[in-house]
């Protein structure tokens, strides 16, 4: 199956000569539809700029990055920006809502930046935020939100309009067990509806929602664990 | 993990059946601990020598002769002194003082005084092993009864998954911790070689 997202080799060096930092070595990455895949990490391991280069928000120094087939590097500045909006969603640890907006106009914004009319972005916007549970909550601000609901906010302006590539930092960053909790079991029913998901996230219990757990050392991969055989592995645990 | 008390603890309930006793015990803890049967009979018969338990008939479906001389169809239950040995159980904490044997710490404090052991491969294999059984216990939360508990039993099986997790995060971030100071550790000896020939005195150590 064709991956959603796909990092061919690549490398991001930020500054030059003595201050030189390699934050990426030639890492080669996918996610496929119905694939969450968490990426691990200590911090300056490269996590951040694995998921800042797969959304199109900055370019490697060298390698190519493809969303849905297409090279970002064979698109201008405009067409990336429209790949961002249209491909792609964001959940960021502290929600990044817009305090002037009630949730459904955060949510229909990134459609209505794309050209839709606003009757049209607000019917999606609904959509999405049944989706996430809280269509109630639709014409409240954020500050009449807790973080859990601001949170599934973030995520309905992520998935609106049928976005296939999720990208989330730390998403349960901010909140407390059994709302993180909500949010992951919210990002994996995405992804098994078909989405593609990529997690960064320090805490293993928060990773362990993924298919696929990245370990990411000094800007390489350094290891990788599927989801192969589960059962053979739990046998292997209860023995223990 | 002795069972001893857990199984007087579910028969505090009522008289059963070492089978019933066993389901009982697994219904509660998922098939986490697994227990075969003639562990339950021998602790049964244990605590029966112990006066803790007592037999109260021989009973069940088919109460032919056979049968009573069966002891799968024996029925047993708490004694007085069983019942305040259950409430002494509850009442007191499970000691830490003896850490339960941990191979993994022990392995890694090997590996970390012994030559020619690569201890950062250790770690990293085991993160991963870690992990994949982290993955398994939460897709077990996600799904089945412990999911959406609806009884008493799912809930405790749920708990039960909650603790394999956060044990094994735990381990997961022991390991980061293993790793990390190792990895400082090595720096550390890394700069005092490179400071030896200029300093006489010990300041590398300190950077």
């Amino acid at each position: 199956m064709n991956a959603v997202v796909h990092l061919a080799a690549v490398s991001r060096v930020h500054g030059e000569g003595a201050t030189e930092v390699h934050a990426l070595r030639s890492v080669t990455f996918r996610a496929h539809p119905g694939e969450l895949v968490a990426v691990m990490g200590p911090s300056g391991s490269g996590k951040s700029t694995l998921l800042t280069l797969a959304g199109g928000l900055d370019a490697p120094t060298t390698g190519s990055v493809w969303i849905e087939g297409t090279d970002l590097a064979s698109l201008d500045n405009a067409g990336r920006a429209r790949m961002r909006r249209t491909s792609v969603g964001y959940v960021f640890q502290d929600f990044n809502l817009i305090p002037a907006l009630t949730a459904a106009e955060n949510v229909a914004l990134p459609r209505e930046l794309d050209g839709e009319k606003g009757k049209v972005a607000r019917r999606l916007a609904l959509t999405a935020l049944e989706e996430v549970g809280i269509a109630d909550l639709a014409d409240r601000f954020p500050d009449e939100m807790s973080g859990g609901q601001q949170q599934r906010v973030a995520i309905a302006r992520a998935i609106v309009g049928e976005r296939r590539l999720i990208l989330a930092d730390e998403p349960t960053g901010a909140l407390d067990t059994d709302t993180g909790e909500e949010i992951l079991r919210l990002l994996r029913a995405r992804c098994d509806a078909g989405a593609a998901g990529v997690m960064v996230t320090h805490e293993a219990r928060h990773a362990a929602w993924a298919d696929r757990v990245v370990f990411l050392r000094d800007g390489v991969v350094v290891d990788e664990t599927g989801a192969d055989e589960p059962e053979a592995l739990l046998a292997g645990e209860a023995g223990r | 993990m002795s069972i001893r008390q857990a199984m007087l603890a579910i028969l505090e309930q009522g008289p059963m059946y070492g089978y019933q006793l066993r389901a009982e015990f697994e219904q509660r803890t998922g098939e986490t601990w697994p227990l075969n049967i003639g562990q339950v009979y021998t602790t049964l018969t244990r605590l029966e020598r112990d006066g803790l338990v007592e037999v109260v008939g021989h009973g069940g479906a088919d109460d032919g002769e056979e049968a009573a001389s069966d002891r799968q169809h024996v029925s047993y239950r708490a004694t007085e002194a069983g019942r305040s040995e259950v409430s002494m159980w509850f009442a007191t904490p499970v000691p830490r003082s003896q850490p339960p044997r941990d191979e993994l710490a022990i392995k890694l404090a090997l590996a970390v005084t012994l030559p020619g052991v690569e201890v950062a491969g250790i770690i990293q294999r085991q993160r991963s092993a870690t992990m994949s059984s982290l993955q398994d216990y939460t897709r077990l939360k996600r799904s089945g009864r412990a999911a959406a508990p609806q009884e008493p039993a799912d809930l405790a099986w749920s708990l039960v998954l909650d603790a394999l997790v956060f044990d094994a995060e735990a381990e997961v971030r022991w390991l980061d911790h293993c790793e990390a100071r190792l990895r400082r550790a090595a720096l550390d000896r890394s700069d005092v070689r490179r400071d030896a020939p200029a300093a006489s005195t010990t300041e590398g150590i300190t950077r």
